[in-house]
């Protein structure tokens, strides 16, 4: 069985995007996929989190693509996980770290997190894998 | 050629990739072995992503045909 392992660190909406994109296609093609959300990534996951903006690092043109997305109707990248949850094996899991450190509660998060799980932890699992990505 | 009515349209055009690719997963999990479903998308990545997904998927692409502003790819359930 290939695995798709993604370490999704950013919280910007030009790089969930992407996260949400690849983990839909793996899915698709049957992979098992598993991402450690962390840090921005992780905060991104929060209930009350405001959608994503795009990263000031673009400058003018973050902001046309954000425009873009929203006229052509992009979906977020919460539910391309929803919906790459929906048809494939997708775990979502927290890093613990942060996690501890922003004082957040498994209720604080989306539904779509299975587990809160360590750096250690997630090196073991991602030591399976056959594509590692972070994003 | 016989003209082939699908038992099943998916209509994902103004849908992104994954998106359409995405659509047909879910209708083809629900739908019986041996309806035919119909995929209309407009995202380019649908004609390299939909074959590739049939294949490794075991199911069988009838046709794939060209509407100019969009394409209509039909896929039977083999299992």
């Amino acid at each position: 069985m290939t695995k798709l392992s993604i370490i999704m660190f950013s919280g910007t909406a030009d790089k969930l995007m992407p996260v949400g994109v690849l983990a839909s296609a793996a899915a698709g093609l049957g992979y098992d996929v598993e991402i450690f959300a962390t840090f921005w990534g992780l905060l991104a996951l929060k209930k009350d989190s405001p959608p994503p903006e795009v990263s000031k690092d673009y400058g003018p043109i973050g902001e046309m693509f954000k425009k873009v997305m929203e006229e052509k109707n992009m979906p977020s990248f919460l539910d391309m996980l929803r919906e790459a949850k929906e048809i494939g094996n997708v775990k979502i899991y927290a890093c613990a770290q942060t996690f501890d450190m922003m004082g957040l509660k498994k209720e604080d998060l989306v539904d779509i997190v299975d587990d809160v799980i360590g750096a250690m932890e997630y090196l073991e699992k991602s030591k399976e894998s056959d594509i590692t990505l972070f994003i | 050629m016989a003209t082939i009515n699908p038992d099943i349209i998916v209509d994902a055009r103004g849908s992104y990739c994954p998106g359409p690719l995405m659509e047909l997963i879910k209708t083809i999990k629900k739908a019986e072995v041996g309806q035919v479903i119909a995929v209309y998308s407009s995202d380019s990545g649908s004609k390299k992503d939909i074959p590739l997904w049939v294949e490794k998927a075991g199911h069988e692409l009838i046709a794939i045909n060209d509407k100019g502003e969009y394409t209509e790819f039909l896929v039977k359930k083999k299992k």
